[in-house]
């Protein structure tokens, strides 16, 4: 089948592909467009770990076509940090341990800052509620609320 | 080592890989692509148990984009009844569970495999291969697997003088537990069952192999343990390990199941068959379906006690699925259950039952979780029934120093007592529960934790900074720990140390990321390779200064001149030493290679408050403790990781975990939407109470942390919503149907 051709903008730079037109916006992240800092835990749309932004919306990008990126903005997490400085939450990330194996972490920021983005005054019931879609084995969530939660706060206090 | 001078040991640290990590650099394995690259897919087995006539797999290879096709004729062959070692595992299974010989065994086992140039292709190949099978009468349950009219899986496999599913027994003795009985006021016996719950990792298994044509071949993969891939796919394949390259990427959770290879010697063959490196991916559905899970189990236990709370006596006989080949972990269930009590007499008995699913692979503490369930929570009714606090009545009865396990080892310096004191003056433990249909459990959980083989390089730069090669792929933050630790040792900066995980080429062998044992064994090497680089700087600065080594002090990150030299010369740092290493005789640098031993066990009281809705069964966590010997902790915020890691997947396994099976023997919910592991809004914040009783036998006092807090969860939990209702719960998961049940089986007692 004929392959379709794709103009969208990802993390800000104008970019063109070529899909198939069953193909997930996940796999044409990870497969011609070289970012696999989304990952496939479940391709189901149950574990958040392909996470991304579409027109600044929160997305499983494995329930999305990737032809449905035309005309789209796409946010990933290789467009998180701004070169070298890390966004907050990252650097938070790091400094509470909010991960152990690190494989959940790239959709759990991405969905993280999505919330912050929406609501910078979260409480940690809406922390937990909105991240209920990213699993993580490893830590039992704590650190990573924890670790919303302060950014959130710390954020709060530079906007001010 | 003195706690008061520590600048590094103890300290929450940046962990070295964590921006790769935050910023989606990090390589997992299915994030690894070649030139050239063509993927491969794996057929399963349509039924739970069959016989295999034949295989054609003529019309598959005739597919355009078809690069190669392997069944398990491509392998090396290993006779059914001749076992073939390799630690715990047996490469005879290995290498059936891998793709099926003589039998399916269960619905998912592979059959073939096929590489072609895309996904797409690979996978309608894999439709086009024939297979004739002879459909066999299956078992899924232990029940039905050990019935009298029950269909062996294996015609060689007797128990008892007769053909049988029971592949195994283990018995741990001690004492007479009739006289023990015989003494004792208040008996509990009851029967529990667990379901199998898988590890959960995020990370499908993946690797990318590529076989070069003089057979040298690279396998990158994510698991456990690169050498442990090596070891598997030589054995499988027939290719040296010395010919085997073994990467480890980064890996994406792996709790006991990436301990064993599913996808790195097919892919192997693959390559070899075929001239192109080959990818292979499974999807969640292969995951739940093939590979893991732990065990399910049924058990009976019974205890004996005295009035005043002492144990006299305990028994308990733990079945366990393995599921489709032996080797179910029933030392964890039988051995780990009793271990914590000082009870006299003790008759402890594991089965080990073969059936059609796939088969188990460790979970964290393998079967100790299951064996704990079963008598943590009938130690909860002792104390009920004799009117004790449940954990004052485990304080009573804790093994101390000196207490010989009912599996033979003499406890030593252990924080059993301290741990469960703790407990006792939490804050937790001392807020009273009030509102309607909450309740509290407790329970503790016990772990061998392992040594065991090690290497570790540790490098100077001519820059004077510092490179650690260990050989354990970090899991959950080992690398932070390691570099604490060396840092400490050099009395650097920690930003001066890099850690490093080698290959199967780069660093000595080095065993599993698995019993506990990285950070435990990692150090030890690490530190005897860091304290022979001191040796050599200190020799580089006395060459330099003229005097001798042994009046050369290293402090504080330089040598210094003492005894009759003191301050004739100026200090030398690091950088110095490493910047004149040409010249003062080469390189800088030393290895470890150790079979390590002295990791003393693990031990957590766990304290769960739950709230039930008794109208719709859901179980909410109000409040949980997890309270831990941890030795000493490296790296305090991953230790915490590991305790509330743990303590979730306890929650997860006791609340709503479980493999359901439909009537045709297939797993009906092969999906992390119907296999429904805890998500961020089922818990609320998971507290640690971290106990430090240094392990005299290390050198910085570290004690396995990673498996213990997984043990004592199941039975907190379901001591927890019994204490809520009044209503003893013996079958796992606590599921909202099972509790709706429980309650209106309970009303209508009443009623009656």
């Amino acid at each position: 089948m004929a392959k379709i051709h794709v103009t969208t903008t990802i993390n800000g730079d104008p970019t063109e592909f070529l899909c198939d037109p069953a193909e997930s916006m996940l796999d044409a992240l990870r497969g011609p467009l070289g970012l696999t800092g989304a990952k496939e835990g479940c391709g189901t749309g149950d574990c958040g770990a392909c996470s991304i932004t579409v027109d600044g919306r929160l997305v499983c990008s494995c329930l999305m076509l990737a032809a449905e990126a035309e005309g789209h903005e796409i946010a990933t997490i290789e467009g998180m940090a701004q070169g070298e400085k890390l966004h907050p939450l990252q650097q938070k990330f790091l400094e509470l341990a909010a991960l152990q194996c690190g494989i959940c972490t790239p959709g759990v920021l991405v969905a993280a800052k999505s919330l912050l983005e929406r609501n910078p005054d979260p409480s940690e019931t809406e922390v937990r509620y909105w991240l209920a879609g990213n699993l993580c084995r490893c830590t039992g969530y704590d650190k990573i609320v924890r670790a919303v939660m302060e950014t959130a706060a710390e954020m709060r206090e530079a906007a001010r | 080592m003195n706690d008061q001078s520590n600048k590094w040991i103890g300290k929450r640290t940046i962990r070295p890989d964590g921006v790769d990590k935050v910023t989606g650099r990090a390589c997992y394995a299915a994030d690894n692509s070649m030139p050239g690259m063509i993927w491969a897919k794996v057929l399963r087995s349509p039924h739970p148990h069959a016989k295999i006539r034949s295989i054609n797999t003529a019309k598959a290879e005739a597919l355009p984009g078809v690069k190669a096709v392997a069944t398990a004729k491509d392998f090396v062959e290993f006779p059914i009844d001749t076992a073939v070692p390799l630690g715990i595992q047996d490469m005879r299974w290995m290498a059936r569970n891998m793709l099926a010989h003589e039998r399916v065994l269960f619905h998912g086992h592979p059959v073939a495999a096929v590489a072609a140039t895309t996904a797409e292709i690979a996978a309608e190949a894999c439709k086009l291969i024939e297979v004739d099978y002879e459909v066999l009468p299956w078992a899924v349950e232990i029940d039905d697997a050990i019935a009298p009219d029950a269909t062996p899986l294996f015609d060689h496999i007797q128990f008892e003088g007769k053909p049988s599913n029971i592949a195994g027994k283990l018995e741990h003795k001690k004492g007479d537990i009739d006289a023990g009985f015989a003494e004792a006021d208040v008996i509990i016996e009851r029967s529990f069952t667990t379901r199998p719950v898988h590890q959960g990792y995020i990370e499908p298994h993946a690797c990318t192999v590529s076989v070069a044509a003089d057979g040298s071949t690279t396998i990158w993969s994510s698991s456990q343990g690169q050498f442990m891939v090596r070891a598997m796919t030589a054995y499988l394949t027939g290719i040296p390990q010395s010919d085997i390259r073994a990467i480890p990427a980064e890996i994406g959770g792996g709790f006991g199941g990436k301990t064993i290879v599913y996808l790195e010697p097919v892919a192997t063959i693959l390559s070899r068959k075929s001239g192109r490196p080959v990818k292979m991916v499974m999807s969640r559905e292969e995951v739940m379906r093939a590979t893991g899970p732990t065990s399910g189990a049924k058990m009976t236990v019974r205890i004996g006690a005295k009035k005043d709370g002492t144990l006299v006596a305990g028994h308990g006989i733990f079945y366990l699925q393995a599921g489709c080949f032996p080797g179910s972990p029933i030392r964890g269930a039988a051995g780990c259950s009793f271990t914590p009590y000082a009870i006299p007499n003790v008759l402890s008995t594991g089965y080990d039952v073969v059936c059609n699913r796939s088969k188990v692979a460790a979970y964290r503490a393998p079967g100790a979780p299951i064996g704990a369930y079963g008598v943590e929570c009938v130690l909860d009714e002792v104390a009920q029934a004799i009117g004790m606090d449940p954990l004052e009545m485990r304080l009573k009865n804790i093994a101390h120093d000196g207490t010989k396990a009912v599996h033979g080892p003499v406890f030593q310096s252990i924080g059993f007592a301290q741990t469960i004191e703790a407990a006792l003056k939490s804050e937790h433990y001392k807020t009273k529960l009030t509102g309607k249909f909450q309740g509290r459990g407790v329970a503790n959980g016990w772990w061998f934790n392992a040594g065991g083989e090690s290497s570790a390089q540790v490098n100077i730069t001519e820059d004077g900074n510092v490179v650690v090669t260990t050989g354990h792929p970090d899991i959950g933050g080992s690398r932070a720990s390691i570099a604490n630790i060396t840092a400490e040792l050099l009395g650097i900066d920690y930003d001066r140390v890099s850690v490093l995980i080698g290959d199967t080429a780069t660093i000595g062998f080095s065993n599993l990321t698995g019993g506990s044992r990285v950070l435990f064994a990692s150090a030890m090497v690490v530190t005897e390779s860091t304290e022979k680089v001191i040796e050599q700087l200190k020799q580089r600065a006395a060459k330099i200064w003229g005097i001798d080594a042994s009046a050369v002090v290293w402090e504080n990150g330089e040598a210094r001149p003492s005894g009759e030299h003191t301050g004739n010369f100026p200090t030398m740092t690091l950088a110095e030493l490493g910047a004149k290493a040409n010249e003062t005789g080469g390189p800088i640098g030393a290895g470890s290679q150790q079979n390590t031993t002295g990791a003393e066990c693990g031990f957590a009281t766990h304290i769960c408050d739950v709230e039930v809705d008794v109208d719709l069964g859901t179980v909410t966590i109000l409040r949980y403790t997890c309270v831990q010997d941890v030795g000493k902790a490296i790296h305090p915020a991953y230790v915490e990781g590991q305790m509330q890691g743990g303590v979730a997947q306890g929650i997860g396994w006791a609340l709503n975990e479980e493999y359901i099976y439909d009537k045709q023997g297939r797993v009906d919910n092969p999906s992390f939407l119907d296999y429904r592991m805890p998500v961020c809004s089922d818990l609320p914040m998971l507290d640690t109470i971290m106990v430090e009783i240094p392990n005299p036998k290390h050198p910085q006092g570290v004690r396995g942390v990673g498996e213990a807090p997984l043990v004592p969860g199941p039975a907190a939990v379901c001591n927890a919503v019994s204490n809520a209702l009044g209503i003893r719960f013996h079958d796992l998961p606590l599921s909202p149907p099972r509790i709706v049940a429980a309650i209106d089986a309970n009303m209508k007692q009443a009623a009656e």
